[in-house]
């Protein structure tokens, strides 16, 4: 049977991790996301993991990267100012391939910002924050329930891709409660890195599966020797400047995701099919949008709704197949205008794109959204 | 010429190595390894981390489990692969301004941690990868690129801050000395808790140049004539240390250790059953 939860969305991304198989959190405090720390701090050793308190946000990243490293599953979790501080070593676990799952509960900004209070002015960082060319997989929960089971799936696709992904959730969503049905455990999908099939005299660390671009991983202290380096490297992992193994290894990071596309993105659609306008609208805010969007089909608009569940990579072609007879696309977001250039670039010109921000740290209210929807109807 | 035991750790078909001929890095690999030989340790089970710098760049020639991490991160990448598996030998090998400046934060609570781990700091007084820049360690006076009318700022005694932020073993020694180098390291890779290994190295390109000892040997030579040890140093006046660098070892205690406390603390929650 499964079991039913009245959890913080916090409290789930925690014990969404622990049933992925995380059994390292490296932390610091941070609001709105502490309960995140907290709770891993009181459950991990019950599974025989490890919880680290480091001496700041850079630390915990570095301390869940050598976790991963050595084997383990791990994570950290942070908001706005500590997102901006592990940018770094993000990209060392690009670069390095190395799967690390980081949630960024998001806050207020820029700079220190409202720390207690929502926003969604992160996702453009979560995509480009760390220097140097990438491709990013970014989650963006808009229950609680969903706070469990993206954790799982960040943790599953960080463990096939070999690479960081970002749980973006918010203020809202980690702080309200809700039911939550935990499935059972067998039930629940779960996905381990590749491991290296052949002897470790012969193991060449970054060689890529052609299956699917992506090299097997050994762990420190599992028999073999390799060398892990933020450098460019060649496929032994050693540094180079050598133009054709530096161009082969950087857009293998990018093709690695990019060719799999299909099988990450996630999205969420309602009452598209007749639509002549869709409301696009992700994490809390979709909450808001799809009840605006109910009132307005009340009130005889034929107004669609879409959510992208996975911000990075952007649902373009789930976008655009729904976009036969839509005029107007609108995207309500608590920022002053960022997925919307993403909607933008998915739309093509096929439809006007409208864009409303809000930046004052409360959510939009939904009678705020159906105004929206009236003024470009 | 090193045993074929020590060159069996080398990676030399990454080899030529980037360090400048006459460099001191050479002399700590070499009693780095002669320690790791010594102690008879498995390859497989050791970890030689490093952060960004000349110095950093030893882990690659290393046929171990080795990690070139973000500047300054070393001892936090460290502490997290030995909290994830306490069987792995750690060894953390970091430059003057990896450690002391942008790794100054880590460092001081590895040490507060007393985890398992041994850094070994090779300190030449200077960023010599990026050209000659001031690092903490560079005394008052010396000129640097960054310092063309010579230094303000006091430097770190990295010896003692280890020992004030509550390192478990503690020693210092000069490439002058490469079997004290050896076997401080030995000790300290010994010491069940952290363990800092300061050694005092050159940089003739970058620092030498503009401090009047621009070769190899002028180093060495002035390493020699102005080493005190530890015991003999306790002794003398405050005036008379002016300039002179203390060797020995400054701190061996026992201590409790981070992760076997943590170890024990999953036993207590249950966690092992």
């Amino acid at each position: 049977m499964p079991e039913i939860r009245f959890w913080q969305g916090n409290t789930a991304v925690a014990m969404g991790a622990i049933a992925a198989g995380c059994r390292f959190f490296g932390g610091y405090p941070i609001t709105p996301s502490s309960e995140i720390a907290e709770i891993m701090a009181v459950e991990l050793p019950k599974v025989g993991g490890k919880f680290i308190q480091m001496e700041d946000e850079i630390g915990s990243i570095a301390a869940v990267i050598g976790a991963s490293i050595a084997g383990y599953k791990a994570m950290t979790a942070t908001s706005g100012p500590g997102f901006s501080l592990k940018q770094e070593n993000i990209g060392f676990a690009y670069m390095t391939e190395v799967p690390i799952v980081v949630v960024n509960v998001m806050r207020g900004g820029p700079s220190t910002g409202l720390p207690t209070k929502v926003s969604q002015q992160d996702v453009m960082q979560a995509r480009w924050g760390t220097h140097g060319d990438h491709e990013t997989i970014a989650l963006a929960p808009a229950s609680v329930q969903e706070c469990y089971e993206l954790t799982i799936d960040a943790f599953n696709l960080s463990e096939r891709f070999r690479q960081p992904v970002i749980l973006l959730s918010d203020e809202v969503v980690g702080h309200m409660r809700e039911k939550v049905v935990i499935p059972e455990g067998e039930s629940i999908p779960i996905v381990n890195r590749k491991k290296p099939k052949v002897k470790p005299e012969d193991y060449i660390p970054y060689k890529p599966d052609p299956e699917d671009d992506i090299p097997p991983m050994a762990s420190f202290g599992d028999g073999y020797r390799w060398h892990v380096t933020g450098l460019t490297h060649n496929e032994w992992g050693f540094p180079t400047n050598d133009p054709d193994v530096t161009e082969s290894k950087i857009w293998r990071l990018v093709r690695k995701v990019d060719r799999f596309k299909g099988e990450i993105v996630k999205c969420d659609t309602y009452e598209t099919q007749d639509a002549d306008m869709i409301v696009v609208a992700y994490g809390s805010v979709s909450r808001t949008a799809l009840s605006a969007v109910r009132e307005a089909r009340s009130k005889g608009l034929k107004v669609g709704f879409f959510r992208p569940i996975t911000l990075w990579p952007f649902p373009v072609d789930e976008l655009k197949v729904l976009l036969d007879g839509v005029k107007a696309v609108l995207v309500p977001e608590l920022n002053c205008g960022q997925m919307v250039l993403e909607v933008q670039r998915a739309v093509e010109g096929r439809a006007k794109v409208f864009g409303k921000g809000l930046v004052n740290g409360d959510l939009f209210r939904p009678s705020e959204i159906f105004e929206f929807i009236k003024e470009v109807a | 010429m090193p045993s074929p035991e020590v060159l069996g750790w080398l990676r030399q078909r990454f080899f030529p190595h980037i360090w400048c001929p006459g460099c001191g890095h050479g002399i700590i690999m070499h009693a780095l390894l002669r320690a790791l030989v010594d102690l008879e340790k498995k390859k497989e089970k050791t970890v030689i981390a490093s952060g960004i710098g000349c110095s950093s760049r030893m882990p690659g020639y290393i046929d171990a489990c080795t990690m070139h991490t973000t500047h300054g991160r070393s001892l936090a990448f460290a502490t997290g692969v030995k909290l994830a598996n306490p069987e792995l030998t750690v060894i953390d090998v970091m430059g003057d301004g990896d450690c002391t400046a942008i790794g100054g934060n880590h460092f001081i609570h590895a040490c507060r941690r007393n985890i398992d781990i041994t850094a070994v700091i090779m300190n030449n007084n200077i960023y010599g990868m990026t050209g000659g820049q001031a690092s903490p360690t560079t005394p008052v006076g010396a000129y640097a690129t960054t310092a063309p009318y010579g230094v303000l700022d006091v430097p770190f005694d990295i010896c003692k801050l280890a020992v004030g932020a509550g390192a478990s073993y503690v020693a210092r020694a000069t490439i002058a000395h490469p079997l004290l180098v050896e076997k401080y390291i030995k000790t300290a890779i010994s010491k069940k808790g952290f363990a800092v290994v300061e050694v005092m190295t050159h940089c003739h390109t970058q620092f030498g140049r503009k401090n009047k000892r621009p070769r190899p040997i002028d180093n060495i030579n002035f390493f020699k004539d102005n080493s005190i040890m530890y015991n003999k140093a306790a002794t003398m006046p405050p005036e008379q240390l002016e300039g002179k660098i203390v060797i020995g070892e400054f701190a061996n205690v026992e201590l409790p250790e981070y992760v076997e406390q943590y170890l024990n603390l999953i036993e207590r929650v249950g966690g092992n059953s």
